[in-house]
């Protein structure tokens, strides 16, 4: 017989999981960000998030107040963004889009590999003056830190949102996305929008970085979070934020579940494959995950 | 039915004429087979050609299914830890069996996982499959550390290979284990290059260039992925195999990790796409170019290049040059050396006085 504590574990469990999700939402809309205005699965989204962190936390420790460096840290993932149209998309316009997703693993390399280059390979502590003690809600006990970062995320999708629907630049992204050629034809300027798209997700790796940076400490580390992002953008489809989110809620509740339920019988440690699994299992179902387009094929 | 379709500049000009083909690879077996034994060093054995040996063939194997069949994979290292793993269980638990059959039931085993996790593939295309090819990685590298049984009970979960004996004579020497590596690697290569060139290679690029038009001339799509999965992992799970068991002779699971994974799919991309001397070409680059690039570094700037910034360097200059040959030379160092080739050649014709004009110039 189930007990009323093991009832209330349970629920402690699941509000953990889909919030530690909302984590990982964080990270993954970032890629769909890119994905939906140029189609491309930008795999140097965890290093952009490293080096985010890093120039940040380098900066305060070199002294500047929390605002400049986030000011200066933005500043730079939009030049960072910009460098990146030009420097690798331009010359792979029109190139296969799994030829662009290689040169997103090559970028990878380089951006981890500059930003320990300059600002060194030691851990980091970040505080963002938000404290990790559990709090009692309802008789569950949740980390307060965990409810900053899922506020942060749906504020984060609420000004995305707003953003596409109500500005100017975000018709035109929304317009890339739908039709790149239409959208040159009445004279959008694609470069512009890409360079624009990428200093955007650069934002968002900032956010992210500064979030995961906070919880994990700012290391070489980070980087790897874009593999605890794809699974949930498998599930969610890669070019839905609202697939993003709700993708993290289910990947990260299933995997919590799994490893305090599931766990215990195979040995633990399961948390590195778990969530592909899940994710694999509802694409059988959903080949372009839940929320993602449908691909209609021309021959 | 597939014969009509027009093989792909890619294959076509891989390797220009039989004839010519046939003498360079005479030429590169007999220096590998006489002349490395005699006097290539103890050091460039073990530390250059072995390793080199073992790449050389994950990359073929991972060519095969992203260059020629399209199917782009980010777990090719999960599939050296089954061939590594498996040569070792079947050495220890069925130690009756000569190597070789080890290695070809090792292989065997790493294409049974391979099509299972190939089975995403029938439904799955492009950034989904290839991200669904990450599970594999984490999967494999997961179960391998976590089932003692795996490792015969190494609580690790590392393993020790034991030494190489075939029929009886010890191949304990670098320059055996070297001719061991060296037969296989060949003799792998060779099966794979007869492949693409039989109607399932056809079939493979027909599948790569339009899954659709492939299905509309009647090529069966899904057998087709899977066989390619499958000897793409067989051919993977032998490398893992001689990475073991010629080169470092103690591996452990986290030996095979992502990274692995990468470095393997960047040998294809550098070497260039759906071509096997690419394979060896990409292999032969990332083995010597940490080599150089620690040796340039010293001398350069001294002191201040530890391995620190050794390791960094390496990273941003290996993922410049992806991204600089996916934008400037998508067909990789094999078509760079073929353009010197044709070059060298035409100059060389002009020199000697021709009057007849370089027929490929």
């Amino acid at each position: 017989m189930m007990d009323w504590h093991e009832v209330l574990f349970f629920f402690e469990v699941l509000v953990g999981g889909l919030l530690a999700g909302l984590m990982y939402s964080l990270v993954a809309i970032g890629f769909v960000l890119i994905y939906k205005t140029s189609g491309v699965l930008n795999f140097a989204q965890g290093a952009m998030l490293l080096f985010a962190a890093l120039t940040f936390v380098s900066l305060v420790n070199y002294g500047a107040p929390f605002l400049l460096a986030f000011v200066a840290t933005f500043a730079i993932m939009i030049g960072l963004g910009f460098a990146i149209e030009r420097t690798v998309l331009r010359p792979l316009v029109n190139r296969p889009p799994i030829t662009l997703f290689m040169a997103t693993l090559g970028l990878a390399y380089v951006i981890e590999g500059a930003a320990q280059l300059l600002w060194g390979t030691q851990v980091h502590r970040l505080d963002l003056g938000i404290s990790d003690k559990p709090m009692e809600i309802a008789g569950l006990l949740i980390s307060s830190f965990d409810l900053v970062a899922a506020a942060v995320a749906f504020g984060l999708v609420a000004a995305l949102g707003a953003f596409f629907t109500r500005t100017r630049i975000g018709l035109a992204f929304r317009a890339v996305a739908d039709d790149q050629f239409a959208a040159l034809a009445v004279g959008l300027r694609l470069p512009r929008i890409w360079a624009t798209v990428w200093a955007a997700a650069g934002f968002v790796a900032l956010v992210a970085g500064l979030l995961w940076g906070a919880r994990l400490g700012v290391q070489f580390s980070l980087s790897i979070i874009v593999l605890k992002a794809l699974p949930v953008l498998l599930l969610g489809g890669f070019d839905s934020i609202l697939g993003a989110v709700v993708g993290g809620l289910i990947i990260g509740a299933s995997e919590k579940l799994a490893e305090v339920y599931l766990g215990p019988y195979v040995g633990g440690g399961i948390e590195s494959w778990f969530a592909y699994v899940v994710a694999l299992l509802f694409l059988l179902v959903r080949p372009s995950g839940l929320f993602g387009q449908k691909i209609v094929e021309r021959v | 039915m597939t014969t009509i379709l027009a093989l792909p500049e890619t294959s076509r000009r891989s390797l220009p004429r039989p004839s010519a083909a046939l003498i360079w690879l005479t030429l590169v077996l007999a220096v590998a087979y006489v002349a490395v034994p005699l006097f290539a060093s103890r050091y460039v054995i073990e530390a250059l050609l072995l390793p080199f040996l073992a790449l050389s063939l994950a990359a073929v194997g991972l060519n095969l299914l992203t260059g020629y069949a399209g199917q782009l994979s980010l777990g090719s290292a999960a599939f050296m830890a089954v061939g590594a793993f498996a040569a070792y269980n079947f050495n220890l638990r069925l130690g009756f069996l000569p190597l070789p059959v080890s290695f070809v039931l090792a292989g065997l085993t790493a294409a049974l996982v391979g099509v299972v996790f190939g089975l995403p593939s029938l439904r799955l295309r492009g950034f989904y499959l290839a991200v669904s090819t990450l599970a594999a990685q984490f999967f494999v590298q997961w179960a391998l550390s976590k089932f003692g049984w795996f490792s015969n009970n190494n609580p690790s979960g590392v393993i020790s290979v034991p030494r190489l004996q075939l029929a009886g004579f010890s191949l304990d020497t670098p320059t055996g284990r070297y001719l061991f590596s060296l037969t296989i690697v060949t003799l792998l290569s060779l099966f794979v290059w007869r492949l693409t060139r039989s109607a399932s290679g056809r079939a493979f690029l027909a599948v790569r260039d339009g899954e659709t038009a492939a299905r509309a001339i009647g090529i069966p799509v899904p057998q087709t992925k899977l066989l390619a999965f499958a000897v793409s992992s067989f051919v993977i799970g032998v490398a893992g195999a001689l990475w073991a068991f010629t080169y470092l002779r103690t591996v452990e699971p986290a030996g095979f990790n992502l990274d692995r994974s990468f470095q393997i799919l960047f040998m294809v991309i550098i070497g260039g796409l759906a071509t096997i001397r690419g394979a060896f070409l990409g292999a032969a680059f990332i083995v010597i170019f940490p080599l150089l690039l620690a040796r340039a570094g010293a001398f350069l700037f001294g002191g201040i290049f530890d391995s620190g910034v050794l390791d960094m360097t390496q990273r941003i200059v290996i993922g410049a040059l992806v991204i600089l040959f996916l934008i400037a030379e998508p067909r990789g160092l094999a078509a760079l050396l073929d353009r010197i080739g044709a070059r060298l050649s035409a100059t060389a014709a002009r020199l000697a006085g021709s009057s007849s004009p370089s027929p490929r110039s």
